[in-house]
């Protein structure tokens, strides 16, 4: 009887061995965003090309640098976005690709290209991916009145019914352009002052979260949330009742793009899968099932659906981009910073 | 008699505060909408859909690969150490373990960074061997402590009496040993077995890109809203184990013998 | 002594034991020990060598008390207390559930008690992550409590993002360990020496305080240290069930290591462990039962 039992347990663990044994063919390692990708296209880009993408996703930008940085795991593709884009290239993380194996990169929009500039002055480390704001979503049948600014997530009428941003810049992005100064402020007095704000709004909050303000938000579990542009489309589509909006006092407009570390090991793949999903049908494929905005005009004359296409929230008009900024990186020092701020405003 | 009913009462409300969630989880597995907030009909839609579902397989593969193996290997090495340690003086023994209980006592999360660090500061790639590794790590103790007791029982003369006979070491062991501390091992095994796969925070920090087990593939999902595949996954290994216990505990009592603990 | 207690097998020692003779009569058999000194000695003893020495060094290697003194930091004090007082509340909960039950089920019929301890560790095999999101389903505003709660026109329970529902979630995730090991200790208790209190004339309250309590105490503090020291140093029943509105020590800690702090990091993870086995070394006093065989 032990006999057979000993004979199963070798059986079992060679054929699990053999399964195990993986091939070792081309391979590329994506590291993106949660649920910023269409899972068809990585398919679509293994058939083509014959590379096994190996995919990671990260929450925020601030988790992935480290990671990348530390060079624990060589990342091929990573999507950060432009404030992180320029640390890193101003850090020396970052591999200036080959744009000859890039050719799509004609199919995104100059004026994309040229809004990279700021953070990727001549276009050289990064190709963008996807775009938006970042606004408030609310639910019209629990809010009587027209929302319009970012006063209503410091309002204690709300109280317990705010979802707010857990991401640090976002976080004091709101605050800061509240109270009327700039978003990449580095006043020590302006800083201090957003960080009371964000202290006294701390009891009004409901919750602090990043991607999971959609289910909730879906739910009916809060009337407002802070939540970027792109996820708004996915939410009124399972939601009628919620209404995104970008407020009047400006707010936060910004590019996620790919870019090729220095430490990776497949820098040719990276180029490769850079450029698939430049095309235009997988842009406008990933498009459709992330309903993030995307610069990629080529897929955007392909969309067919009117209302998309002219979408003020997925393509907001030049007045609501006029009050948009985006995100400077502010040096080592200053990120210390706001990280040590932002942690006395949950640490309460 | 009143007595007896609050006991009862008692005994039931556990069971149901234990329970709660899991009937929760079943009953999604069934709803139609993508949203965990939200009811839309009853389907059997995610049952399909699981089996097609490339990454909740591999997930699903990595998580039973990884829990066999580190608990078979543990379960060698434990069983091992544990001969080895029953017939070592007090001394030695007591330090022996202690160091046993090193894993049990110390946090998940300082187990996971102090082996994340110690891979990194040696220039290893994270991936499916650091997590085998640090599995089979917290779980070595689990098999030492199942075995030692059964050790602690058995007759040393009978293994004496078989060397005398003419037996080799290695065939007595097997012969006269094993047997009787089998019961021993096989709970070690199992134990191992239910620990890596309940596992989250060790294998969050020693992972790399190139493998998920359910556990890490649900906390990524937790953010975005699980997909319901995973409650659809979850709730059949959950009834399998059901069904396996339930049958090896009628067997238990068919035979009548005294009930092995766990 | 935790594990040991768990899964029931503290047996009496043989009698050959006592007369000191090597009890398997296996000469030699010290190198069996080799490969788990080794693995012990590789992935036990220099990882946790390893976190000493991030903890107290800088990103120059310099030695440095820094990293361990950021617990001094008000908001890191802050989390450890806080991380503090739910886990003792937990593991008093726990206690105050557990001990009755184990009583009731360790008083009941039942022949096999592998079947309790079945369906008291069946709920392990959905995993853990799931079931603390399946509280979220329970607990939120427009969750199922919530929508009884209103159908009955009855005031609302607004307990998700609080501490209350964290101490829920670990209450909940760790009361099996509670349960199992007073469970496995007072099946063993001789019910000869009960009966022998009672015929001589002791009441059931002076039963139970002298001789019951005291015999399952070892099985108390197991479950003690079973329910304290995840509860002390979780981060995901606080992520998911206190809405990222609650920061524990374990927060914290993880915080550091995502955002690349690996120093900070691994010196408020040494705090941790020094303040864990002080904690054990204070309960072990009261385990009178390990004699030693167990360090803590």
């Amino acid at each position: 009887m032990r006999k057979y039992i000993g004979i199963s347990v070798i059986l079992i663990l060679m054929a699990l061995l053999a399964g195990c044994s993986k091939k070792d063919g081309e391979k590329v390692y994506v590291y993106n965003w949660g649920e910023y990708i269409d899972e068809e296209t990585i398919k679509l880009f293994e058939k083509e090309t014959g590379i096994t993408v190996v995919y990671e996703e990260f929450e925020q930008n601030e988790d992935m640098y480290p990671k990348v940085q530390s060079g624990a795991v060589s990342y091929d593709v990573v999507c950060p976005s432009d404030y992180m884009i320029q640390k890193m290239i101003e850090n020396d993380l970052l591999y200036e690709p080959n744009f000859d194996n890039i050719p799509n990169i004609k199919y995104i929009d100059k004026s994309y290209l040229e809004s990279a500039e700021e953070y990727d002055p001549g276009n050289k480390y990064s190709v963008p991916y996807c775009w938006g704001t970042l606004g408030i979503l609310y639910n019209t049948t629990m809010v009587d009145e027209t929302i319009d600014s970012w006063g209503v997530l410091f309002d204690e009428k709300y109280s317990g019914e705010i979802l707010m941003i857990d991401s640090v810049r976002d976080a004091f992005a709101i605050a800061l352009q509240y109270l009327g100064y700039d978003l990449n402020s580095t006043n020590e007095t302006e800083l201090e002052e957003a960080k009371a704000l964000l202290q006294k709004q701390y009891p009004l909050v409901q919750a602090y979260v990043v991607d999971q303000v959609r289910d909730k938000m879906i739910g009916g579990e809060a009337a407002i949330g802070v939540i970027y542009s792109g996820e708004a489309i996915y939410t009124s589509r399972e939601n009628p009742d919620l209404e995104y909006v970008v407020p009047k006092e400006g707010s936060n407009v910004w590019i996620d793009g790919w870019v090729i570390p220095k430490n990776s090991k497949n820098k040719e793949n990276a180029e490769a899968f850079i450029n698939f999903m430049s095309k235009p049908e997988i842009a406008l494929m990933n498009f459709d099932y992330i309903t993030y905005s995307t610069p990629n005009s080529g897929a955007w004359e392909l969309i067919e659906d009117e209302e998309i296409k002219n979408s003020p929230v997925a393509f907001p008009p030049q007045d609501v981009l006029d009050r948009c900024t985006a995100f400077r990186y502010l040096g080592e020092e200053m990120e210390a910073t706001y990280i040590q701020k932002w942690n006395e405003v949950k640490g309460e | 008699m009143v007595k007896k009913f609050f006991e009862r009462f008692y005994v039931g409300f556990i069971l149901f505060f234990l329970y709660a969630p899991i009937i929760i989880l079943i009953i999604l597995s069934f709803n139609s909408s993508k949203s965990r907030s939200k009811w839309g009909s009853f389907t059997f839609h995610w049952y399909k859909e699981l089996f097609k579902n490339q990454s909740i397989m591999n997930a699903l593969y990595t998580t039973l690969i990884i829990a066999f193996l580190s608990a078979l290997i543990a379960t060698l090495i434990g069983t091992a150490a544990a001969i080895a340690i029953n017939s070592m003086k007090k001394t030695p023994r007591t330090i022996m373990i202690a160091i046993t209980n090193i894993p049990m006592l110390n946090a998940d999360i300082v187990t996971g960074i102090s082996l994340m660090l110690l891979f990194v500061a040696m220039r290893y790639t994270l991936g499916f061997t650091s997590v085998l590794i640090s599995h089979i790590t917290f779980n070595i103790p689990y098999v030492i402590l199942s075995v030692m007791p059964k050790l602690k029982q058995l007759n040393p003369h009978t293994f004496e009496a078989a060397l005398d006979l003419g037996a080799s070491p290695v065939y007595a062991f097997f012969k006269v040993i094993m047997p009787d501390i089998f019961p021993g091992v096989l709970t070690g095994f199992f134990l191992a077995f239910t620990m890596s796969l309940d596992d989250f925070v060790i294998t969050h920090f020693t992972k790399g890109p190139e493998i998920n087990t359910l556990s890490t593939k649900i906390y990524t999902e937790v953010r975005k809203g699980i997909k319901p595949e995973i409650y659809a996954l979850s709730t059949l290994m959950f009834i399998a184990v059901l069904l396996l216990l339930v049958i090896i505990n009628r067997r238990n009592a068919d035979k009548k013998q005294p009930v092995r603990k766990i | 002594m935790k594990i040991s207690n768990l899964l029931n097998i503290k047996t009496p020692r043989s009698p050959i034991q006592k007369t000191g003779v090597n009890s398997l009569g296996i000469r030699n058999a010290k190198w069996l020990s080799f490969p788990y000194i080794l693995w012990m000695a590789g992935f036990i003893i220099i990882p946790l060598i390893v976190i000493l020495y991030y903890g107290m060094t800088t990103n120059d290697n310099n030695l440095t008390m820094d990293n361990i003194a950021t617990i001094l930091n008000p908001i890191n004090l802050r989390a450890l207390r806080l991380a503090l007082e739910l886990s003792i509340i937990s593991t008093v909960i726990c206690l105050l559930l557990a001990y009755p039950l184990a009583l009731i089920l360790d008083k009941s019929k039942m022949k096999s008690n592998s079947f309790i301890v079945m369906i008291i560790i069946l709920p392990m095999w959905m995993n853990f992550l799931l079931r603390t999101i399946a509280w979220q389903n329970i607990l939120e505003r427009t969750g199922i409590i919530n929508t009884v709660l209103k159908f009955f026109k009855l005031p609302m329970l607004n307990i998700i993002n609080t501490p209350s529902a964290i101490i829920l979630g670990m209450v909940y995730n760790f009361l099996p360990f509670m349960v199992l090991p007073i469970y496995n200790v007072l099946i063993k208790i001789d019910k000869d020496i009960v009966n022998a209190a009672r015929d001589l004339g002791a009441n059931s309250r002076q039963t139970f305080l002298k001789i019951i309590l005291p015999l399952s105490l070892p099985g108390v503090i197991s479950g003690i240290t079973m329910v304290f020291v995840p509860s002390l140093t979780t981060f995901v029943i606080s992520n998911i069930l206190g809405g990222s509105k609650i920061v524990l020590i374990g927060n914290v800690i993880e915080q550091q290591f995502r955002i690349g702090n690996w120093h900070t990091g691994s010196g408020l993870s040494l705090v941790l462990m020094i303040f864990i086995l002080i904690s054990m070394a204070i309960l072990s006093k009261y385990d009178k039962e390990s004699e030693g065989s167990n360090l803590w």
